[in-house]
């Protein structure tokens, strides 16, 4: 049954003879190579312009018998083929010289010679896609279907053992029975006279109009449509494909499954120093048991520089920008004691260190977030305070 | 341009005066006729390969590329020999239709529909592999330099990234070539055919293709610019694979001999494999008189040349590690013929260099069945030319401590034996529902076909 329905389309367009249509061209088949050199060689002597000569293959020495101007579209892909090196050129060079410069292997950011192998492939690329595309388009000027030389027996023999020649009516000496006198003189083995073709509306005779190869054509783009949109926005979210949202490590808070107890990092060996933290030898003392040792850095402007900043970052909130007291905490903490009192001006510098290593009462201790140096340039910053914010009068006299 | 045979005498390309039709009716018939049981027994073979490829590849996917026998050190293994022993199949096509185009070969014309053809699904089998490679192939969209949400560009310093252009443009280019050539063939089939939805393809396909002087013109013009192009293109293709190894510092990888040896190899294998092919085809579908004794003789003296040329190379490798005075080298190439690969390094180099040298003689470049076994190992001995190259240097390179042994798993079989499955499946399909010689070329080179005096 569906066979039947198939066969009944394959006979409606597959029949194209005879047309209604007006006279197209007269045209002419040959047997031999040399007869239709000898045949075109004729008609563009006898002055015809719209003429053609269809062959299956090349026939050589044709393009002369046709008095044929040499082709061009070399120059097309030599054009496509230098804008492709330059593209390249251009593209590599502001990717990663100008918009992200990156290091790779100590090498310059923008590096010629790795960029030549790309932009070999790319002039290749847009010479052979533009020449490919502008011989199709713009010089045979395909797709041509509706051509009425489509479907005739004429072109059915060209395209397989004969040589065809054709002068279209419009060409402005075209005399119908002078045209096949011609062809018959020339010793043709068959004339014929192509009409143009008449389509009705709702003709099947476009064999691009087949059903079956435009369900084909509607379902496959489809069912690529639909895929296509699974795949990008269903599939890939599904496991296996997970997009690296998903690895196989221990996150904060949550328990690792691999060491006994629990815990995802190691504990260093007892008793390991790590750099930079040289435990404190008065950790925990009360203020009467430190051994008071001097203060390691020279006094001068980089150390007292390096002290107000970090004073400033980290003292100043609680004991005010001068020492004072003054703390900006708008009493959300208690408010230290001045730092210009008696007891802190005679202490040691081994005293303030200690306070400030290992806290004092309601005071946290700095030991992690400052390092030794630090401390050691804040407590000379604070002398300055002191001495700063206590000047006698004596510093008036002129010395 | 034209084609002028008379400057050597030649034994004629097509054998008996065969006319345009017969040479229509033998080249259109298997897409015109219910295949053979033979053809169907075949494909069925190669899609059960295919299957079973397919399988072994959605388990990786799942569960990782863990299945596959990869390790430290060995982080390339089977996904890359196999992608260099696809692409050098690739190979021969361009250099069958373009290069010996230049050269004005005209043996050539039987053949190199079947061998651009054959290219082009090597090149596809071929381009899974690295993208399999990746481990997570639905990232591989990250190869290509967009502007992505990362603000960051690819590597260009980086041969893999050239091996994407290289392998992505020789994969274009080649289809277009294939494709032009197509179009007057196609056109042939529109005018045959009896079938409503066959001539409904062929319309489509063929473009209104007309035969028409003034397009030939064109045509013959930009095929010759095509294969200009594709002449320095496929060099390049296999130069920057070598690239991939060569541009590292593997010992073994490391040499400058690397891009002339691989586009040699690449050439040998793929011819290879397009014997290996065509023998089977012209028996299969009859076209013994156009794919002729002479063109399977032909083949063969270039089989013998670049095998000889892969044995230089392999000779040269080791008189440059000698040479040399690096240890290092020295070593690498001493594991090589007598490590423990040197099982593998002795099938490569048997079937490489020696079985090939037979080619010297004529009574056995002329024998079918002698040339089909010899093709066949020439298939595998390029096939272990790249699993020595790769595991040799990687099993054992600078540490001795950091040595290892590589083991392939099923898995990799199952995706090598896959590869072959979509490679055949596709030649077989090719084979099925195209013209797998080039009507209009051949037309053009038998005898009388050209006229007898001159017209310039
Ligand atoms: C969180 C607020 C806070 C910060 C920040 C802070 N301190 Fe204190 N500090 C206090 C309080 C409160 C006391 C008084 C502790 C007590 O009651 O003995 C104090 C006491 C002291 C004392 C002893 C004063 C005394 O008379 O006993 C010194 C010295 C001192 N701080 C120095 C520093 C230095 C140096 C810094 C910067 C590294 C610092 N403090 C940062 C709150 C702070």
């Amino acid at each position: 049954m569906i066979g039947k329905i198939l066969k009944k389309f394959d006979d409606r367009f597959l029949k194209s003879e005879p047309r209604t249509g007006d006279l197209y061209a007269v045209a002419a088949l040959f047997d031999t190579p040399d007869e239709i050199i000898h045949a075109a060689e004729k008609v563009s002597g006898s002055g015809y312009k719209r003429f053609d000569v269809l062959t299956p293959y090349p026939v050589h020495g044709m393009d002369g018998a046709m008095n044929l101007k040499p082709s061009n579209i070399g120059w097309v892909g030599l054009i496509a083929g230098m804008s492709g090196t330059s593209l390249a050129f251009l593209m590599i060079w502001w990717m990663v010289g100008v918009n992200y410069p990156n290091i790779f292997g100590g090498k310059p950011f923008f590096n010629l010679p790795a960029s030549i192998p790309i932009m070999f492939e790319l002039t290749v690329l847009l010479s052979a896609l533009t020449l490919a595309g502008s011989l199709i388009a713009i010089y045979m000027k395909l797709p041509s279907n509706a051509n009425p030389l489509m479907d005739t027996e004429f072109i059915k023999r060209v395209t397989s053992d004969k040589f065809g020649i054709y002068i279209e009516a419009k060409d402005p000496k075209f005399n119908k029975d002078e045209v096949e006198a011609m062809f018959k003189q020339l010793g043709s083995s068959s004339v014929s006279f192509i009409h143009e073709a008449v389509y009705e509306v709702g003709d099947t005779k476009n064999p691009l109009l087949n059903t079956k190869f435009l369900g084909a054509l509607i379902g496959s783009s489809v069912i690529t449509v639909v895929i296509t949109y699974l795949v990008l926005n269903v599939l890939l979210f599904l496991p296996p494909f997970n997009w690296m949202h998903y690895q196989a490590k221990v996150l904060p808070q949550s328990e690792s499954k691999f060491f006994k107890d629990g815990w995802s990092m190691r504990r260093p060996v007892e008793g390991t120093v790590a750099r930079g933290f040289i435990p404190y030898e008065f950790a925990g003392m009360p203020d009467s048991m430190v051994v008071p040792t001097p203060n390691p850095l020279p006094v001068n402007q980089k150390v007292l520089d390096l002290g107000k900043k970090r004073y400033d970052t980290y003292c100043s909130p609680c004991h005010g920008f001068y020492g004072k007291g003054d703390s900006r905490l708008r009493g959300q903490f208690p408010v230290p004691p001045t730092l210009h009192s008696e007891k802190v001006m005679n202490w040691k510098d081994a005293n303030i260190y200690h306070v400030i290593t290992n806290g004092q009462n309601t005071m946290p201790s700095y030991a992690s977030s400052i390092s030794r140096d630090d401390r050691w340039a804040i407590i000379h910053y604070l002398r300055v305070l002191q001495r700063s914010q206590n000047a006698p009068d004596s510093d008036l006299e002129i010395k | 341009m034209s084609l002028d045979a008379t400057y050597t005498r030649e034994i004629p390309l097509v054998e008996g005066r065969t006319s345009f039709k017969e040479i229509d009716d033998v080249i259109a018939k298997p897409t015109e006729t219910k295949p053979s049981i033979k053809w169907f027994i075949a494909i069925g073979i190669s899609s059960t390969a295919l299957l079973i490829g397919a399988v072994c590849l959605g388990l990786t996917f799942w569960y990782g590329v863990g299945l596959w026998g990869n390790n430290q050190p060995v982080g390339w293994a089977f996904d890359i020999i196999n992608f260099v022993f696809w692409i050098g199949i690739g190979h021969a096509g361009t250099l069958i239709s373009a290069i010996l185009f230049l050269f004005r070969q005209k043996w050539r014309t039987g053949i190199a529909r079947f061998a651009e053809g054959m290219t082009i699904f090597a090149v596809m089998t071929a381009g899974i592999f690295p993208a399999i490679h990746t481990g997570r192939p639905w990232l591989d969209g990250y190869l290509v330099p967009y502007p992505n949400q990362h603000g960051l560009w690819v590597n260009f310093t980086s041969p893999l990234l050239w091996d994407v252009f290289a392998v992505s443009t020789y994969f274009t280019v080649s289809f277009v070539f294939w494709y032009i050539g197509l179009i007057p063939d196609f056109a042939t089939l529109r005018d045959r055919t009896t079938s409503g939805i066959k001539k409904a393809i062929y319309t489509a396909l063929s473009l209104g293709w007309r035969g028409s002087n003034r397009h030939w013109q064109h045509y013959e013009r930009v095929y010759l610019i095509l294969a200009g192009l594709s002449t320095p293109l496929v060099l390049s293709v296999h130069t920057i694979v070598s690239f991939d190894f060569a541009v590292s510092v593997i010992p073994g990888w490391h040499t400058t001999i690397f891009p002339p040896y691989f586009v040699a190899g690449a050439i040998f294998s793929g011819f290879g494999m397009v014997s290996t092919v065509l023998i089977i085809v012209r028996k299969v579908f009859d076209m013994e008189h156009i794919i002729t004794i002479n063109t399977l003789d032909k083949m063969n003296k270039i089989l013998l040349a670049t095998g000889t040329m892969v044995g230089y190379a392999y000779a040269m490798e080791f008189f440059i590690a000698w040479y040399s005075g690096n240890p290092i080298e020295q070593f690498t190439f001493i594991n090589r013929a007598f490590g423990p690969y040197s099982w593998a390094y002795w099938i490569m180099f048997s079937c490489n260099v020696f079985f090939p040298q037979l080619f010297w003689f004529k009574k056995i470049r002329r024998n079918i069945p002698i040339t089909f076994v010899l093709v066949l190992l020439v298939n595998v001995g390029m096939w272990f030319e790249r699993y020595v190259i790769i595991v040799t240097s990687l099993t054992r390179d600078y540490l001795p401590s950091s040595w290892g042994m590589y083991f392939p798993t099923m898995y990799d079989f199952g995706i090598l034996l896959g590869s072959f499955g979509l490679f055949f499946t596709l030649v077989l399909l090719f084979a099925k529902t195209m013209p797998v010689v080039a009507m209009s070329e051949v037309k053009a080179v038998t005898e009388g076909a050209q006229p007898k005096h001159k017209h310039e």
